[in-house]
């Protein structure tokens, strides 16, 4: 595919000599396209949550279709929101970082840019019509079937011999912390893809495929997958793009090195062990549920090594809150970021787990960190990306910025509140007893309880989708109608444009 | 600190990356691989048998349509789930489980002792129209399992089964097609079937003794689902992990 033509159709009308250079120094046309990749399945991610939410309140909007079914639509809602809602903004920033970073064009060029982009497209689609029409591994945030689970290997290869190369061409003599966390992100994910994948197809044309573990130890690697999908996925990685935009919006410096490193190393060695912790109480032997849990618990240090260093990084510059909307994304982002860490270990705690396991207190957790952390910190990333990417002086509206940050953060505070109180109730009235030792209530009685929460969380939802739709438009505005960065500069001729890009 | 400086790490990618994938592998192998060589690690438990093929057929369906994802197969071992569903769940009762469908969500009952809870009319009723049998139900309706169940490839279900560890023997695949039948049709003769299966029901499990459907599937698998280990005969040692 040619850069060249791609760049041209998203670059705005007068694109200037300058941005032509550095689209030739840097590669940033696939980059734009992970950019409004990032938005489109962000938007798709949000408004199939909010369908399925409204499933679990109206059930009638299951609509009697076997392709509409919460049970096939919920994985598409988990899929678009991590791996193409937060892996397509995982792939954006890490590919940009690393280039200036290490002040280095990226390893492989366009060509590569454009193949991890659509490489990585071509599995969000095949696994989602999988979904729909129900091919499914039946495991969580691991559903797509054999083919797709190949398909992802071969791209994910090339997304780490891109990352590496561009850090082995560098030329700055150290590698930045962000780069640290990407590439932990990249490593870990593909150890824990290849290991929960392995599969036995039924013939080589069939769709279907046999995992070769079962039961408990299925269990253990399916968990060791699925925690640690929350731990480098949702974690490791988008703690890079914390490390490289948040000391950019502040203009500060990472606030500790040594605490960088003593994190770093301490996070990605006890996230590991966590996994059990899905697995209280199962018949999952004991010493691995025991180890789940303190490990789980020692978690916490290092995570909030991280929010501390992200945080303390606006020492000095804490007015910038007041005046850049964008740095107050980000900043909550690390809040949230926090404010979940700290739920994780009570919650792995196995008294605690008794009661929220198996109930919405554990679907609030997981929100609080996706809507709350991943969700913001890519927000603020993207406005702050978005006018270097297409050259544009500034975002279109700081004001719109602003409303959507507070819908969505009103949104999330409906969202984990109402989960909160739904799990936590549903999980005393499954264990309450009446005066005569008999369980108090049937299991439809605690369902039927949770109906006002459940649409409480639909509007939470709905604030959150509403949010992201203002953050559409404004970006739109932005790459369409933004000043270019040199509105002064005569625009260069088109064939000079072109040669340089190409 | 003089002997270590953490910038020799920094400067080096491939040292950066093989570290990271050490540091990363060592909490994964200290929990995965011992569940694999303890021994009781799966409770010493008789009765779990695979899956006949119109069960696992139906766990196919089970699996495919995502159940998993809000309702659990895995009884805890508080009194309230005892009372509820019924004795806690063994690491042996999904030992031929591929994959698990031990859940995390309980927007719905737990299913590991469903088997039996319910008639076969109440079952396939209720998946036709949840609504219908339970008026507060948020379940989807699943009216279109009553279509004909594709079982041509059934044999090779079990091969791969076999191939991954799951015990069906020559004799298993070589019948797999007419167990698979004659599991639906009770008219059939149940010597040679239940001889290979123990435990296996035959029934019109959809009401509809003339076609063999996807809901005869899902409610044949459903009616077995927590009840192959006979409680009243297993010891606590038996059920003893390490």
């Amino acid at each position: 595919m040619s850069a060249t033509g791609y760049a041209e159709g998203l670059a705005a009308p007068a694109t200037g000599a300058h941005s032509a250079v550095r689209v030739d120094a840097y590669v940033e046309a696939p980059i734009r396209a992970f950019a409004i990749a990032t938005v489109f399945w962000g938007v798709v991610g949000f408004l199939v949550g909010v369908v399925i939410a409204s499933q679990l309140a109206w059930p009638l909007l299951n609509l009697d279709l076997e392709w509409t079914t919460f049970g096939r639509l919920r994985p598409v809602h988990t899929s678009a929101v991590i791996f193409a809602f937060g892996g397509n903004a995982l792939l954006c920033t890490s590919l940009y970082v690393v280039q200036r970073t290490c002040r280095a064009r990226l390893f492989g060029g366009d060509a590569m840019g454009w193949f991890l982009f659509w490489g990585y497209q071509f599995v969000i689609v095949a696994a989602a019509l999988g979904y729909v029409l129900g091919v499914t591994q039946g495991k969580e945030y691991a559903e797509p079937e054999w083919y797709v689970d190949l398909w992802l290997t071969v791209v994910w290869v090339h997304y780490l011999v891109a990352f590496g190369g561009t850090i082995i061409r560098r030329e700055e003599p150290h590698i930045y912390v962000a780069n640290w966390f990407y590439l932990a992100f990249i490593i870990t994910v593909a150890m824990l893809h290849i290991g929960n994948n392995l599969a036995l197809p039924i013939t080589m044309g069939h769709s279907k495929s046999y995992g070769l573990a079962s039961g408990v130890q299925d269990a253990m690697i399916q968990w060791w997958y699925g925690h640690n999908a929350v731990g480098f996925f949702l974690t490791a990685g988008f703690l890079g793009m914390m490390y490289y935009f948040i000391p950019k919006q502040a203009e500060r410096p990472v606030y500790s090195y040594r605490l960088s490193i003593v994190h770093f190393w301490s996070l990605i060695f006890l996230y590991i062990w966590a996994g059990p912790h899905h697995l209280h109480y199962t018949a999952l032997p004991d010493w691995a549920q025991t180890l789940g849990m303190v490990f789980s618990i020692m978690l916490w240090m290092p995570s909030w090594g991280g929010m501390i260093n992200g945080v303390m990084t606006l020492s000095g510059a804490w007015d910038k809150l007041r005046t850049n909307p964008a740095l107050r994304f980000s900043v909550t982002a690390v809040g949230f970021y926090g404010m979940s860490t700290f739920e994780g270990p009570v919650m792995s705690i196995k008294a605690v787990n008794a009661l929220s396991h198996y109930t919405d207190w554990t679907i609030g957790h997981v929100h609080s960190g996706a809507m709350g952390w991943v969700g913001f910190v890519t927000f603020g990333a993207l406005y702050w990306l978005f006018p270097r990417l297409w050259n544009k002086q500034r975002i279109y509206s700081e004001k719109l910025i602003s409303w959507h940050f507070w819908i969505a953060t009103l949104g999330i505070v409906l969202y984990i509140t109402a989960m909160w109180v739904s799990g936590i109730l549903q999980g005393l009235m499954w264990r309450a007893y009446d005066e005569n030792g008999f369980l108090q209530y049937s299991f439809i009685e605690t369902v039927a309880a949770m109906h006002p929460y459940y649409v409480i969380r639909v509007m939470g939802g709905l604030l959150y989708l509403t949010g992201a739709l203002i953050m559409v438009y404004n970006l739109w505005m932005t790459v369409t109608r933004g000043e270019s960065e040199e509105a002064v500069a005569a625009p260069a001729p088109a064939s000079a444009v072109s040669a340089a890009a190409a | 600190m003089k002997w270590f400086n953490h910038a020799v790490i920094e400067k080096n990618v491939i040292l950066m990356g093989v570290l990271t994938l050490i540091t990363v592998s060592i909490g994964g192998l200290a929990q995965i691989v011992p569940l694999f060589t303890v021994a009781t690690t799966i409770e010493r438990v008789e009765g779990v048998r695979p899956y006949t093929p119109l069960e696992l057929m139906g766990r196919n369906i089970y699996v495919r349509e995502g159940c998993y994802v809000c309702h659990s197969q895995m009884v805890r071992p508080f009194r309230d789930e005892l009372e509820r569903y019924g004795h806690f769940s063994l690491a042996a009762e999904s030992m031929y489980d591929h994959p698990f469908q031990w859940g995390s969500k309980r927007s719905g009952p737990d299913l590991a002792r469903v088997g039996g809870r319910y008639s076969d009319d109440w079952q396939a009723a209720h998946l036709r129209s949840p609504r219908a049998v339970v008026p507060e139900s948020i379940m989807p309706p699943y009216a279109f399992l009553d279509r004909p169940l594709a079982y041509a490839d059934i044999a090779d279900h079990l091969k791969a089964q076999r191939a991954i560890g799951v015990p069906y023997s020559e004799e298993m695949i070589a019948n797999a097609r007419a167990d698979l039948e004659a599991q639906a049709r009770p008219e059939a003769d149940p010597a040679a079937f239940q001889g290979r299966y123990a435990r296996a029901r035959q029934a019109a499990f959809d009401g509809n003794p003339g076609a063999i459907t996807e809901m005869d599937a899902v409610v044949a698998y459903l009616q077995m689902l927590g009840t192959l280990v006979q409680f009243r005969d297993v010891t606590p040692e038996q059920m003893r992990q390490q």
